[in-house]
């Protein structure tokens, strides 16, 4: 069923999930937004091109998400004046992601009072100088420039006593660069900002460089953890473009490695999670089981991370009786051990009491911030793109999508037991129905500016890409979107009154991506 | 006792102990390796770490005073002086009358002023958080120490260690309900003065949640070795101590060179077991919320007082 827009007129965008397109001018197009927010719905992602080769000047889009699934709603922005109205007042998560756009491609959002909402960088790190955008089509990706000192203005907490800690992007662990800037008094957190984009490589002007099935390599490479997802997601948006539909066995395949890649992260974190609390115990039982899965991974499927398994058109990999039988045993067995660990976790009256309202955010702010995936189930919000609107061939398996009310970093433990359960009884489920068929189907044309969709939910949350197809089988405009443009923004807020100590913890409870944002 | 007899003996333990300290530091890392499942490193891996790091070329921060260079080897004099103090293997030592349980109180007391100084010296942050934490925990565990150590000099009748082990080990077995509160408290009061779990954690690599380990961050080469000794050093004289207090059966007595053989064995077992117990409950305790420490602490100064209050009601 199409959604209804006011003063909008919907287009299909052909794919495996329902999704809806339409171009507008600056009122309709902050008008058709204000509406979606009013109504519950969410902003997904937003970014910018340059269309000045088209004659059209720049263009905004906006990824919406409603009740029928995915709307993307595009607005011109006229070359001599590249302003837009600003959505970070009706989504905050647009705040960062308007802050990129401008970084990238020179497009300002703009306040109806004529301001700039927030005038910092947030990707350009002083690597390019403030009038180049990268983005643009005219901007040499291969130049170089002076590199110029990063000023960039934090916000100051004052009072009496308050003072400021510094964190990263170096960090004493081997982890991901981003900055932390805390205000606190005594070991008390008033407020934390983060100072992320420490990782911007240019993926998306490389997307640029390379023809559409090149291009899937690539997104198997934006984050690292999430290669199934981002995978998956950009072979979705291809075969829309192209109208190509993998067989019922690439599809079980495709579920069965992103399950896998849930299961891998899910252990992972848990054990971090333990460790962070000094439960060392629990760290080596987890990175033992995720250590084991990893490996069969390699054997069965060739990549332990299975980087590069999921192509356009299909899968790179097959699983034979044996190997069904092997990862059915071993999901049956994961099952035991996780259960056993699941008891010792819940009665750890000392973890429990680290975990126990620490890093707290409510349903309400997680609502109001747009927040996704396993960091939204866990603050009430049951939201799975697995479950709702449902992508093939979920929509068989019927996943059942765990939630809790409480926002803590409890509760997160909890929402991510929940999920590793579901997801080994998805594969199982997955290797008993699995139908016959080719591996791979060949893609077909795909004709110059036809946009295609993906839409997966990831370990992290939903993954998204969008693709629009250039001349001759290259890429002209992709912009793959982490959830943690909208998970980060609420870091911020479930630290607030917490103490200095419990930081880690609570973060590594979300575990966001700075690779997958900083693009 | 003959005086030379009483200087061997007090060399032979100072150098004894700064010897094998780390030692014990890899025997109770072995024993955590274990519990975890994990394939255990070296029992010398301590000592390999420390030889490296005397290998290394010390960088230091541009705006460290004198006081942040002088400060490790202060930290391992304090820490040697403190297990010189400390009868090991035998209770026939000259220093000993020099300083006694509250000095060596003291001892530890400066060590600490020393190393939260340092920390604040560099300006930044995280010297002044660990210091800031350091000094909250140690205000809380010194009197708990003290009254902990107040319940065993009252058994003895001084505050001399070595007269107070003398007593203890060598007269009639007799069941001291005082004691055994003192020495829970005391054992939480070692956990919390060695940073271990679960008041910090010394495997961490997180800066936001270290206590001790925030305060030394900026520390290379021989400086971080030197700290990494003491720490060595504290730990096995905290142990130590809580032998000499609650099992000192089986130390030698003033002038019996005979008795040291078993003295040693004796000894070894006992830290064996203590470190492998050590292991044992930082592997079953995850660490505190911070702000619990103060609680903990608390707990600990209460049992030490009700020890002391028990060997007024049952004289004993």
């Amino acid at each position: 069923m199409t959604p209804t827009l006011p003063n909008i007129v919907l287009a299909p965008v052909s794919g495996a999930v329902p999704a809806w397109r339409a171009e507008a001018d600056a009122a309709h197009w902050r008008a058709a937004c204000e509406h979606v927010a009013q109504a519950g719905g969410r902003l997904a992602a937003l970014w910018a091109s340059d269309e000045r080769a088209r004659g059209t000047g720049y263009r905004v889009c906006a990824l919406l998400v409603v009740h029928e699934g995915l709307v993307c709603l595009e607005l011109r922005v006229p070359q001599d004046a590249p302003v837009y109205p600003d959505l970070a007042a009706l989504f905050p998560a647009a705040g960062r992601m308007q802050r990129a756009a401008f970084d990238l491609v020179g497009v300002r959002a703009l306040r109806p009072e004529g301001d700039v909402p927030d005038p910092r960088p947030w990707l350009r790190h002083g690597a390019w100088p403030e009038d180049a955008f990268p983005l643009r089509r005219d901007f040499e990706a291969a130049g170089t420039f002076p590199t110029e000192l990063d000023r960039y203005r934090f916000v100051k907490v004052e009072g009496e006593g308050v003072h400021e800690i510094p964190v990263g992007p170096v960090h004493a662990g081997t982890i991901e660069p981003g900055h932390f800037r805390f205000s606190i008094v005594g070991e008390k957190l008033l407020r934390l900002e983060e100072r992320l984009g420490y990782k911007h490589k240019g993926i998306e002007k490389r997307f640029t460089a390379l023809s559409l099935e090149d291009g899937a390599r690539l997104a198997g490479r934006i984050s690292g953890d999430s290669t199934v997802a981002y995978a998956w997601a950009y072979a979705m948006a291809l075969e829309g473009i192209t109208g190509a539909q993998p067989s019922a066995r690439a599809l079980g395949l495709r579920a069965l490695l992103l399950e896998r890649e849930r299961v891998a992260n899910h252990l992972g974190d848990l054990g971090y999670l333990g460790n962070d609390c000094a439960l060392a115990f629990g760290f080596a039982q987890f990175w033992r089981m995720k250590e084991d899965l990893l490996r069969a991974n390699q054997a069965l499927f060739g990549h332990r991370y299975l980087m590069d398994r999921i192509v356009p058109g299909g899968v790179r990999c097959d699983v034979d009786a044996a190997g069904a039988k092997r990862l059915v045993g071993e999901a049956l067995r994961l099952k035991d051990e996780l259960r056993a660990m699941r008891s010792i976790y819940y009665n750890h009256a000392g973890l429990q009491d680290r975990c126990i309202t620490t890093g707290r955010l409510t349903p309400r702010n997680a609502a109001r911030l747009g927040v996704v995936g396993l960091a939204a189930r866990a603050s009430g919000h049951a939201m799975d793109a697995r479950a709702h609107p449902g992508f093939a061939p979920y929509d068989r398996f019927s996943p059942k999508v765990a939630s809790h009310r409480n926002g803590d970093v409890a509760a997160r433990i909890v929402v991510r037991f929940e999920e590793a359960f579901e997801s080994l009884r998805l594969q199982r489920v997955i290797l008993e129905q699995l139908a016959d068929g080719p591996r791979q189907v060949p893609l077909g044309a795909a004709p110059e500016g036809a946009f295609g969709l993906g839409w997966v939910e990831g370990w992290r949350g939903e993954v998204i890409v969008a693709l629009e197809a250039g001349a001759d089988g290259r890429t002209r405009r992709c912009h793959p979107h982490d959830p943690s443009w909208q998970n980060w923004p609420a870091l911020e807020h479930a630290v607030i009154g917490n103490i200095v100590p419990d930081f880690p913890l609570i973060n590594k409870s979300f575990n966001l991506s700075y690779s997958g944002q900083d693009l | 006792m003959t005086t030379t007899t009483g200087i061997a003996f007090q060399l032979l333990q100072s150098l004894f102990v700064v010897l094998i300290a780390p030692l014990l530091m890899g025997w109770v890392n072995r024993c955590r390796a274990w519990l975890q499942n994990r394939r255990a490193p070296s029992l010398l891996l301590p000592y390999y770490a420390m030889a490296k790091l005397f290998h290394k070329d010390a960088v230091i921060a541009r705006d460290a005073s004198p006081l942040f260079r002088l400060t490790p080897y202060v930290l391992f004099g304090c820490m040697w002086l403190a297990a010189g103090i400390v009868p090991v293997l035998a209770t026939a030592l000259p220093f000993a009358p020099a300083a006694d349980v509250i000095a060596l109180v003291g001892v530890f007391a400066l060590a600490r002023v020393f190393s939260a100084l340092a920390a604040m010296d560099i300006g930044t942050s995280f010297g002044g958080l660990g210091a800031r934490r350091e000094m909250l925990i140690g205000f809380l565990a010194e009197p708990a120490m003290l009254m902990t150590l107040f319940t065993a000099a009252f058994i003895s009748g001084s505050t001399q260690l070595t007269t107070i082990v003398n007593t203890l080990a060598h007269r009639a077995f007799e069941v001291h309900p005082s004691l055994l509160f003192a020495a829970v408290a005391f054992l939480m009061v070692l956990l919390a003065e060695n940073a271990r779990i679960p008041i910090d954690n010394p495997t961490t690599h997180l800066e936001l949640t270290m206590v001790h380990e925030a305060m030394i961050l900026e520390y290379s080469a021989r400086h971080l070795a030197l700290i990494e000794w003491a720490v060595a050093i504290k730990l096995f004289a905290y142990m130590t101590l809580g032998i000499a207090l609650f099992l000192p059966w089986g130390i030698a007595a003033a002038g019996d060179w005979a008795a040291l053989p078993l003295a040693v064995v004796a000894l070894g077992v006992k830290l064996a077991l203590a470190g492998a117990g050590l292991a044992l409950l930082e592997s079953l305790l995850a660490k505190l919320r911070l702000f619990l420490a103060p609680e903990f602490l608390s707990a600990a100064f209460l049992l030490a007082v009700l020890g002391m209050l028990m060997h007024f009601l049952v004289r004993g």
